[in-house]
């Protein structure tokens, strides 16, 4: 089980990595980019939980309601997700500036515009 | 470099992070066996000390307040950057799309995505508001709510076009609204100084646990974080949404 959690937070990170590396495309490297990032959202919710844990929010449980899972990962998670945003954004916006000057997104063809 | 050099480049960088990531998670505790000393003590405080039921608010805006500060100014920063960088440059100008065109109208839309939009719109402000006021007692807050709110603006202009859009969000009070949020944060922060204790100590009076009004300074905080998200969103779309409709290029 810790194997398959961990290992997809792994993969997720490295087929990110490797969309950026081989992209044609800048809005296709910001989205691989936004990918690797999320790795970091399922390890930081996978190192909080607990097996058979409830949300972290005490409102109307049952009587016996066993372990919640760790609040604090989740509010981590909660900050990565603003963060990831914003980069995002901002990328998306750089990537706009650059299709007007270089009238392309690919990233190999930029190199030829370089002045 | 080539796509090929790149590649093997690539693989060798990945084969030894997959080393290192592997030994590192490998050293984990196995998943879902057990949780910090910090995480079960905030669990079984949380509730008894600022009177919220939501314990991730809690931590969000009261014990790891100071995170959340920087986190909005994080915020705060990338929108002011991404407005900086999609500004009409020297040889751009902004023309409103009906320029072009005086003397015929813009087609309206079809009755019935202007239905869905109406239903749409005031749904997505309910329930954003809802989500900011119940932060402290379910899942939810000024963060999750502000995007909710700043996408009823943009549900309005799929079922209406770009100058009602921009009546219904006046730049000015957008980018106040974005400031305002970021400096309320440290206006709550700063009660806590005047009060004679730390800077985002929780100052105000708890209230009852389950109440709306209840945790001292964390719906408060809610508030101002949800203010300056659903502003911060906001210009951040219609930033994008100005490329196409508004920025022209001066064709030389």
């Amino acid at each position: 089980m810790s194997v398959l959690a961990y290992g997809v937070v792994a993969w997720l990170f490295l087929v990110g990595i490797y969309g950026v590396v081989t992209s044609r495309n800048l809005i296709h490297m910001v989205v691989c980019l936004s990918v690797a990032q999320s790795a970091t959202d399922v390890l930081l919710l996978e190192i909080g939980y607990r097996t058979g844990g409830h949300a972290p929010v005490f409102v109307s449980l049952p009587t016996h309601p066993g372990p919640a899972v760790d609040a604090v990962m989740q509010a981590l998670a909660l900050t990565d997700v603003v963060v990831g945003a914003a980069v995002t954004a901002l990328l998306l916006a750089l990537v706009v500036q650059v299709h007007k000057r270089a009238g392309t997104l690919d990233p190999d063809a930029l190199r030829a515009t370089r002045d | 470099m080539s796509r090929r050099a790149r590649l093997v480049f690539f693989a060798v960088a990945a084969a030894g992070l997959a080393v290192t990531l592997g030994v590192g998670l490998a050293g984990l505790p196995s998943f879902g066996s057990q949780l910090t000393a910090y995480a079960r003590m905030l669990n079984e405080l949380a509730s008894p000390q600022r009177h919220v039921t939501d314990v991730v608010s809690a931590i969000t805006f009261d014990y790891r307040g100071i995170d959340t500060l920087f986190e909005e100014f994080i915020l705060l920063a990338a929108v002011a950057g991404i407005s900086v960088l999609l500004r009409p440059l020297s040889d751009e100008s902004r023309q409103l799309p009906e320029d072009k065109a005086p003397n015929r109208k813009i087609p309206p839309p079809s009755p019935a995505v202007w239905l869905l939009a109406v239903l749409l719109s005031s749904l997505l402000t309910l329930i954003g508001l809802e989500t900011i006021t119940h932060g402290v007692l379910t899942p939810g807050g000024g963060f999750q709510a502000g995007v909710i709110l700043a996408s009823a603006i943009y549900v309005i202009y799929l079922g209406t076009n770009y100058a009602t859009v921009e009546r219904f969000q006046p730049d000015p009070l957008l980018e106040a609204s974005d400031g305002v949020g970021a400096f309320g944060y440290v206006v709550i922060g700063l009660l806590g100084l005047l009060a004679g204790d730390v800077f985002l100590s929780n100052v105000v009076g708890l209230g009852v646990t389950g109440n709306l009004i209840a945790g001292g300074t964390i719906p408060l905080l809610n508030l101002v974080v949800g203010v300056e998200v659903a502003g911060g969103f906001a210009i951040l779309a219609s930033e994008f949404l100005d490329q196409t409709a508004v920025i022209r290029t001066e064709r030389r």
